[in-house]
C-alpha cells in the first residue's frame, strides 16, 4: 500500500525490526543485557553504536537488574531510554519495574516473550510478561515484525506523553517473531524522528518551591521517589492508575496519527476485530497467534460458521470497554492464554475478559483454552478442535468445562 | 499544620515537596549521644561515620557538636570513637 511517504521494504526478523525502530527513534541511552530470544535486538543495536550510526550512550551491564536500574536513572535525567529482555531477564528486573513505573520514567522495553524455568525452556510463551502485569507498565503485544517496528516507534510517544509518563513493554513472541524473517516496510529516518519528536516534560514543584521540568538537573535539584509513608503512598499509586486510564486514549491517538503517516493500522490501536460483527463465536488472543487464527476463521467462514477473532493489542491498560463493545453480540467467547496462572482457574487473559463481560446484559458463555506453553507449536488444525467443544456447549446453553488445554497429551 | 493533599494536588513520583531538613528525625531516638571533651581528640571519625550528618565540627568552635534535631540515636559515633569520648545515654538530648 503506497502511503504519502516512500517507504523502504526490508527483510527483518522481529528483533531486527525492533532494533531498527530504536535506531530511528533518536534514543539517548540503551542499557541492556542479552538473553535469548531478545539477543539480536541488543546485538544489532550495538552494531549501530559501533558503526557510529546512532548518537546513543550504550551501557553494557552485568545483569538485567542493573540494566533496568541504569535505564531508570538515565530516563530520570530526561534521556530517551530503551532496553530489551525476556524470560528470566525480565523476572530479574521485577523489583525495579515497580520503581520505574513509580518514578514515572517513560522507558520503552522490548520483550521477546519466552517461557520461565524450570524446566529450562528458551521458547515462546507469555509467562514472562504476564508475571509483570501488575508492575505498572503499559503492555502491547504485537502480531508480526511489522507491528513490532511500528509499535516501538509509537511506544516512545505513548510513554513520554505528559498525561501518561509510564514505561511501556512491547512484547513480541519469542522465535515465532523474534527470529523469523519478514518483509517490514520502514519509514525514512527523518519521518520517524519527526514523529517521535523531542521528549516532553511535565512540571513539578521542588522542595525549593521552584516549578521546573520533571527531570533530574543539577541546576534545579529534586528528589524523585525516595519515600512515602502511609499518609501519602496511596495517593501516588492512585496517580499511576489515572495515568493508565489516560493511556487508553493516548495509545489510540498515537496509533491513529502513525496510521496516517505510515498507512498501517491495527484495529483502533487497543483491539483488533476480525469478522466479529455477526460472529456467534468470538476467539480472543494476544500476539502472533492472531495470524494463525485469522487463517482458521477464514476457513470456518467458508464453511458458513459464524466465527470471529478479537486480538488484544494492548493488555495494560486493559481495554475493558472496547472489549465489551466488541464481544457483546457473541453467544460464546473463547479466550486463548499462552500462560498458566497456576491454581487460578484459567489464564490471566481469561480472568480479565470474563470479568469485563460481567456487566454485559446478555452475557456470552466464556471458556478458556491454554495453549502453546514453552513454544509448543499450535497449528490451525489444533484450533479447529475447539469447535467440537463449542458446538456441545452452545447446544446445551451452558459451560460444562471452564478451562481446556490444546495440544497437550492427556 | 498543613492539610494532607489529594492525589490530584501532589507532584508525581513522590517528588519531595520539602527538603529533608524539614523532617526533624531527631525525635525518633531513644538513646542520646553525649560527648566527653576531655577524651575527644577531634579526630572527626564520628563526623564521617554519622549517617545523618548530625555531627558538625566548626574550627572556630574547636569541638564537635551534635545536632539533636536530626540525630536518631543510632550509636555509630559512640561505637567508632577510638577514645570512647562518646557515650549513649537513655535520656533525650536537649
Amino acid at each position: 500500500m503506497a502511503g504519502k511517504i516512500k517507504q523502504l521494504r526490508m527483510g527483518l526478523n522481529g528483533d531486527e525490526a525492533v532494533a531498527y525502530a530504536v535506531k530511528q527513534s533518536d534514543v539517548d541511552v540503551v542499557a541492556a543485557y542479552p538473553i535469548t530470544p531478545q539477543t539480536i535486538i541488543v546485538e544489532k543495536f550495538s552494531e549501530y553504536v559501533a558503526d557510529g550510526e546512532v548518537n546513543t550512550e550504550f551501557v553494557c551491564t552485568e545483569s538485567e537488574h542493573s540494566a533496568i536500574t541504569a535505564c531508570i536513572a538515565a530516563s530520570a535525567t530526561g534521556a530517551r531510554t530503551f532496553t530489551a529482555s525476556a524470560s528470566a531477564g525480565l523476572a530479574l528486573m521485577h523489583e525495579m519495574l515497580f520503581v520505574a513505573s513509580g518514578c514515572r520514567v517513560p522507558i520503552v522495553m522490548a520483550i521477546a516473550n519466552r517461557a520461565l524455568s524450570a524446566p529450562l525452556n528458551i521458547h515462546g510463551d507469555h509467562s514472562d510478561s504476564m508475571a509483570q502485569r501488575d508492575s505498572g507498565w503499559i503492555q502491547i503485544f504485537v502480531e508480526n515484525s511489522q507491528e513490532a517496528y511500528d509499535s516501538v516507534i509509537q511506544a516512545f510517544r505513548i510513554a513520554e506523553n505528559t498525561n501518561v509518563l509510564l514505561p511501556v513493554i512491547v512484547g513480541l513472541d519469542g522465535f515465532t517473531l523474534s527470529h523469523t524473517l519478514e518483509n517490514v516496510d520502514t519509514l525514512p529516518d527523518e519521518s520517524v524522528k519527526q514523529f517521535v519528536g523531542r521528549r516532553q516534560f511535565t512540571t513539578v514543584t521542588t522542595h525549593e518551591g521552584k516549578t521546573v521540568p520533571f527531570k533530574l538537573d543539577p541546576a534545579n535539584p529534586m528528589t524523585i521517589g525516595p519515600i512515602a509513608l502511609p499518609n501519602y503512598y496511596f495517593e501516588f499509586k492512585r496517580q499511576q492508575e489515572e495515568a493508565m486510564k489516560n493511556a487508553l486514549e493516548v495509545i489510540q491517538k498515537v496509533h491513529d496519527e502513525y496510521a496516517k503517516l505510515s498507512s498501517r493500522s491495527y484495529g483502533n490501536g487497543l483491539i483488533e476485530e476480525y469478522f466479529l460483527e455477526d460472529a456467534e463465536v468470538a476467539v480472543v488472543c494476544l500476539g502472533s497467534t492472531a495470524g494463525t487464527l485469522k487463517t482458521v476463521v477464514d476457513g470456518l467462514r467458508q464453511e458458513g460458521i459464524k466465527v470471529g477473532l478479537l486480538r488484544l493489542r494492548v493488555f495494560r491498560p486493559f481495554p475493558a470497554e472496547a472489549i465489551r463493545n466488541a464481544l457483546k453480540n457473541a453467544k460464546m467467547v473463547v479466550v486463548m492464554d499462552k500462560c498458566m496462572s497456576f491454581g487460578g482457574n484459567g489464564g490471566a487473559v481469561f480472568h480479565e475478559v470474563r470479568s469485563a463481560m460481567y456487566d454485559v446484559n446478555s452475557r456470552p458463555l466464556i471458556v478458556n483454552y491454554i495453549y502453546g506453553l514453552g513454544g509448543r507449536d499450535t497449528p490451525p488444525k489444533e484450533f479447529r478442535k475447539i469447535l467440537e467443544d463449542m458446538h456441545r456447549m452452545l447446544h446445551a446453553g451452558r459451560v460444562d468445562k471452564l478451562v481446556h488445554y490444546i495440544g497437550l497429551r492427556e | 499544620m498543613s492539610r494532607e493533599k489529594s492525589w490530584k494536588e501532589i507532584s508525581p513520583a513522590g517528588v519531595c515537596s520539602k527538603p529533608s531538613t524539614a523532617f526533624l528525625t531527631g525525635d525518633w531516638k531513644t538513646f542520646t549521644p553525649v560527648r566527653d571533651l576531655e577524651k575527644c581528640t577531634t579526630c572527626l571519625l564520628c563526623v564521617i561515620y554519622c549517617p545523618d550528618g548530625a555531627i558538625r565540627f566548626r574550627s572556630e568552635a574547636g569541638k564537635i557538636e551534635f545536632d539533636y534535631r536530626f540525630c536518631k540515636g543510632c550509636g555509630i559515633c559512640a561505637k567508632e570513637c577510638p577514645t570512647k569520648a562518646i557515650t549513649m545515654k537513655l535520656e533525650k538530648g536537649e
